[in-house]
């Protein structure tokens, strides 16, 4: 053995360690994104009839320019839509104003009572977009309330917790109807 | 005896720091692995409204992106809301180009699964929204979602 090699200095190291490490977290974004998932009808075929809809199978949402909601005829509040809502949807008492049900056999529940209430959302050209996503939050909240409350009854398992099968059974039993009509033009063209 | 008395009153010994630069680098690997480089500079404002029933975007790569804000440059771009694609502004008119291209740039299998994430400030207004949602739907592109941040339940 000759010369003794001179320990290398590995101080340093980690400082530059640390700078690319910076520089990554400045360039990069930890992934956040999320939403509200929807799916929008087809486009419209010509002659093509929309399908008829009984009137008490209807609940009319509308949102005007000035951010006001509107349900049952009357200005609402947001947190009340969310049981109004609900309690459209589910019938429990079979109230004839509400929507009729039809019976559907749906794997793995069996037979069950399913709503044809469909939930109509209107909107004006110039409501704002977050009023637009609370009321599409409220709706969806009514629905997915519903779902978990079968799903405790049914499987004993939370919603979240269900598998591929099953959820899509839970989602036969009770379907987001959300109708989105076509927009006002009150609040001007933009 | 005295002679080992004397080098234990030298002081502490220098600490290894060479470890210390595994650790950073695992650090850096970590978040090399779950950021993702963020992929155009935005020429709009956009700050999300917030929600509570949010679903996690499943595949990120199925996603293609609108973005709807006030521009920042406003000489440039005015001050009514813009719609951005890619890293250019754009109009309405040409999102059905945008989705042609999103859809060829995927393979034939994984096309019906394409995902538009319509990702807009919260002041906007809803006018230019519906016309994005009629051409979306012009154009055959039905999957769609509001990309909002998550709020607590209530």
């Amino acid at each position: 053995m000759g010369k003794k090699c001179p320990e290398l200095n590995s101080g340093s190291m980690s400082d530059i360690s640390f700078l690319l490490l910076t520089f990554f977290l400045l360039v990069s974004s930890i992934n956040t994104d999320m939403g509200i998932p929807r799916r929008l009808p087809p486009p419209i075929q010509p002659g093509m009839v929309p399908p008829e809809v009984h009137k008490r199978n209807i609940f009319v949402v509308k949102i005007n320019s000035q951010n006001n909601l509107l349900f049952d005829g009357q200005i609402g509040d947001l947190k009340a839509l969310r049981d109004r809502a609900k309690e459209f949807l589910s019938n429990p008492q079979n109230l004839s104003n509400l929507p009729e049900k039809e019976t559907v056999d749906v794997p793995l529940l069996g037979s069950m009572q399913v709503s044809k209430g469909v939930i109509s959302l209107q909107n004006d050209r110039g409501t704002s977009y977050d009023m637009y996503i609370q009321v599409q939050n409220e709706l969806m909240a009514a629905i997915n309330e519903m779902r978990e409350d079968l799903s405790l009854v049914k499987f004993q398992r939370s919603y979240s917790e269900l598998g591929n099968e099953q959820r899509a059974a839970i989602d036969k039993a009770i379907p987001a109807s959300i109708s989105e009509a076509e927009p006002t033009k009150v609040g001007g063209n933009k | 005896m005295a002679r080992f008395k004397k080098s234990k009153s030298e002081g502490t010994p220098g600490l290894n720091t060479g470890s210390m630069s595994d650790i950073v680098f695992m650090f850096l690997f970590f978040f090399m692995v779950i950021t993702n480089m963020r992929e155009s500079s935005l020429y709009i404002k956009i700050k999300v409204p917030q929600a509570s029933e949010v679903q996690k975007l499943e595949k990120k790569s199925l996603v293609s992106y609108i973005n709807v804000g006030v521009p920042n440059d406003e000489h440039k771009y005015g001050r009514e809301p813009r719609i951005q694609l890619n890293d250019q502004i754009s109009e309405v008119s040409d999102i059905a180009e945008f989705i042609e291209n999103e859809r060829a740039a995927r393979i034939e299998a994984e096309r019906p699964m394409l995902t538009t994430s319509i990702k807009a400030d919260k002041d906007v207004r809803m006018g230019i929204i519906v016309d994005i949602k009629q051409e979306l739907r012009n154009v055959n592109a039905l999957k769609l979602i509001y990309t909002t941040s998550r709020r607590g339940k209530e």
